[in-house]
């Protein structure tokens, strides 16, 4: 091959190579300087070729966690008109940082479809996978079991498509079976632990015998675990950990086992129609009207929900839990929310309404920020995203784990509510400085960005 | 002692719930000779009579609530409490009592429906299709509850003045420790009243008498002019009553949802196989003597030795009864055997 003066092939000047050259580097990165959906390689149900992105809402409509389901489900019916520039706008005029624009989502309409988990592992996921194979779902979110999450989540990581969580306690979610495409905006079982600690030992003592009822499935065994360590850590006893099963409905023969024990207080890890039952039952059994060991008989839930102690009636009086919101907070975030909540529907959300519209707004708001419904984009800006002005404070979602960190609320029943909502007094807000802990004492692996 | 003496109660308690079931179920297979899978419905729609006379009794008008002032709230008022006050709020809170008295004419109109509408084209037909058709009314039965009051459990409570706990240990000079719900005494005090009802009718009148010969000899009852099959009907009809008021007590006990039947049909189908198929006496005993170990096997020394035996119990002594004396308990040789 003959060469030209200065060395270069023939025909092939520097200046040639130099202009080749710079216009494939413009061209190669043109997306990311002059196009919307910049990463839009092929992925799963990408709307960018659609005017409308979808969302799917996979609540238990029926089960023993179907009243927090059918909350979730308002909450994201007012997310999804937020986003889309209706009615007052609720938490997105609060929430600090956002980009959220009330245009949908990167001018995208947000519509949705919705689903049946039924409180069950195997239906949530069968109803996933309809919602994300059939219907196209960008993002799926809900459930109100922990259970249910880490098997939606568990898919989500299959096929690639970000699950926001709805309610879940259980410390595996964020824990030993974390995923890269899951996130988790509510607390679990080790911050209920860490928070109730402290007003546990003021209220009733260092000097207590504790019976644990639990439901036989991951987010019980995580709550016992958490509450057993922390009221031995204060000087507490067990007297035994007994796991039911969910749904059980008659906890008859299992109360009767309290009855004739020595223990002095009842630890309730139970969860929506469970804790009702177990909890009216109790009281049905003249637990709280017993003295064991010299000292009046206690029943701690620590996990609660205004829609719990609805169901429970008077039987949820000066009951000891905590929660992860109560719409009787008065930071901005929370009045914005419980008006517009309030508006829509008459009635004040639950903690699982406000997680499962915060988690949505978090997501729109992350592919705004992102440009891009690109999961492993939208996943960076996820990780890590520090906010606030959503109802509990100065918030971060930990990278390491999807876990989000933020104040905690320590309630009990309200003795003399002073209207049909007003059903938790807040004995404590807990900082987030208390509950922190190192992701690796749970262990599991979050997996890949790119599946 | 104590702690015995709270699974004995426990086990009365659930025994007397099976016991009732299985009376109306052995009964009909006594009297018929059909194997009723939609017994277990039966009992459901008795308790879905509680939640509609509960739900009739409260009809409200909306009224806006002035106490919350961060929205328009507004909450329910029962017409009965605007019109009669205290009254009005008496009678709500006595709607499962009432709910009983309602619920035995309805039981006894679908009881009759029933037998007359599907159940006596199958006399003749083998147990097989007759379990197949039964379980299908019964999936029928449960699809229309669930159309009408949804897929989840409706709360009922018992009357306020039995809402808390009878101290039976310090009744008896037992220790403290012995409490039990009233509700759930009244409910075995009703079992035992019911299960002693039906068999003093069957025992003491002449209707009862027929019956109980139709039972042992249809065709010479026949032969002597009496309308056997008309007084089997009737039974049917008296069955639905049995399983409907056991239904409608049951609801401040267990919430109801459309699924109630089917949770205590299989128990209580274990029950009749094991009192014996068509013994009135072997499915009272089977009752209570099933609903005592399964409260024995939830004791924690129990289940600590066995773990999940409460889960099995009832199934694993219907296998040992049935391998040991195929007939059941105190069911009549060649019945079922």
């Amino acid at each position: 091959m003959s060469r030209s003066k200065n060395n270069t092939p023939q025909g092939v000047s520097r200046r040639t190579i130099l202009k080749t050259g710079a216009t494939a580097a413009v061209v190669a990165s043109s997306p990311m300087f002059f196009m919307r959906n910049a990463w839009a390689q092929e992925f799963r149900n990408d709307p960018s070729k659609q005017s409308t992105v979808t969302f799917g809402f996979n609540v238990p409509q029926t089960g023993p966690y179907a009243d927090e389901g059918a909350d979730e489900l308002r909450a994201y019916k007012l997310a999804v008109k937020h986003l889309n520039g209706e009615g007052d706008g609720g938490m997105i005029n609060t929430m600090q940082p956002s980009s959220l624009k009330g245009n949908g989502i990167l001018g995208k309409k947000v519509q949705f479809v919705t689903g049946d988990t039924q409180t069950k592992s195997d239906a949530a996921r069968a109803s996933a996978q309809r919602m994300i194979q059939r219907d196209g779902v960008t993002m799926f979110t809900g459930g109100s079991s922990s259970g249910v999450a880490i098997a939606c989540q568990s898919l989500a990581q299959e096929l690639g498509v970000i699950y926001m969580c709805g309610l879940t306690h259980s410390n595996d979610t964020t824990g030993k079976d974390k995923r890269r495409y899951g996130f988790r905006h509510f607390f679990n079982a080790y911050m209920s632990g860490r928070a109730l600690g402290p007003v546990l030992k003021e209220e009733y003592g260092t000097d207590r015998r504790a019976y644990h009822l639990t439901a036989d499935y991951t987010w019980g065994w995580t709550q016992e675990e958490s509450m057993k360590n922390t009221t031995e850590e204060l000087g507490w006893t067990t007297a035994r950990t007994v796991r039911t099963p969910v749904g059980a409905g008659d906890y008859s023969q299992y109360l009767t086992q309290v009855l004739s024990s020595d223990a002095d207080v009842l630890i309730l890890n139970h969860y929506g129609n469970d804790m009702v039952n177990s909890l009216t039952q109790a009281v049905n059994f003249g637990m709280r009207d017993r003295s064991v060991n010299g000292k009046n008989f206690e029943i701690v839930v620590p996990l609660f929900s205004r829609l719990m102690a609805q169901g429970a009636g008077n039987a949820i009086k000066g009951i000891l839990g905590s929660t992860n919101w109560n719409w009787s907070l008065q930071d901005a975030g929370s009045l914005a929310f419980v008006k517009s909540f309030g508006a829509e529907y008459g009635a004040p959300p639950s903690q699982a309404a406000h997680t499962c519209y915060v988690q949505t707004l978090l997501y729109a708001n992350a592919c705004e920020m992102a440009g891009t419904f690109y999961p492993p984009e939208v996943i960076k800006t996820l990780e890590g995203f520090k906010f606030d002005g959503m109802g509990n404070g100065p918030t971060e979602y930990r990278a390491d784990d999807h876990q989000c960190f933020k104040d905690v609320l320590v309630v009990r029943g309200a003795e003399d509510p002073t209207n049909q909502f007003d059903l938790l007094d807040v004995v404590k807000e807990v900082p987030r400085s208390q509950v922190e802990y190192d992701p690796s004492i749970f262990g599991g692996e979050l997996g890949p960005y790119k599946v | 002692m104590d702690a015995f003496f709270l699974q004995v109660l426990n086990g009365l308690d659930k025994g007397g719930a099976y016991a009732l079931i299985a009376l109306g179920l052995t009964l009909v297979f006594g009297t018929l000779g059909v194997v009723n899978f939609a017994h277990g419905a039966l009992f459901m729609l008795g308790a879905f009579c509680a939640v509609s006379v509960n739900q009739i009794l409260t009809i409200s008008r909306r009224v806006k609530d002035e106490s919350v002032t961060f929205f328009a709230a507004y909450k329910d008022e029962p017409y009965l409490i605007t019109w009669f006050g205290d009254t009005g709020e008496f009678i709500i809170d006595y709607s499962v009592p009432i709910s009983l008295l309602v619920s035995i004419p309805i039981m006894l109109l679908v009881g009759l429906v029933m037998e007359r509408g599907l159940i006596k084209h199958f006399y003749k037909r083998t147990h097989a299709e007759q379990i197949l058709v039964t379980f299908g009314l019964a999936i029928v039965i449960q699809e229309i509850i669930k159309a009408n009051f949804g897929a989840n459990a409706i709360p009922m409570s018992a009357p306020d003045i039995v809402s808390g706990s009878a101290s039976v240990g310090a009744m008896l000079g037992l220790g403290n420790s012995v409490i039990y719900p009233w509700w759930r005494l009244i409910y075995f005090i009703f079992s035992a009243i019911t299960i002693f009802g039906v068999f003093a009718f069957l025992r003491y009148t002449s209707f009862g008498m027929v019956v109980r010969a139709g039972m042992h000899d249809r065709e010479t009852v026949g032969l002597l002019g009496i309308n056997i099959q008309r007084r089997f009907t009737i039974v049917f009809g008296l069955a639905a009553v049995v399983a409907g008021m056991a239904g409608v007590m049951y609801t401040p006990i267990l919430p109801p949802n459309y699924h109630l039947g089917m949770d205590f049909l299989v128990l209580s189908f274990v029950v009749v196989v094991v009192g014996g198929m068509g013994s009135l006496g072997g499915a009272v005993a089977a009752g209570f003597l099933l609903g005592m170990l399964e409260s024995f096997a939830s004791t924690n020394t129990i289940k600590s030795l066995i773990p999940g035996i409460d889960q099995i119990i009832i199934y694993l002594v219907a296998v040992i009864i049935l391998l040991v004396r195929p007939r059941g308990l105190l069911g009549k040789k060649g019945v079922f055997e």
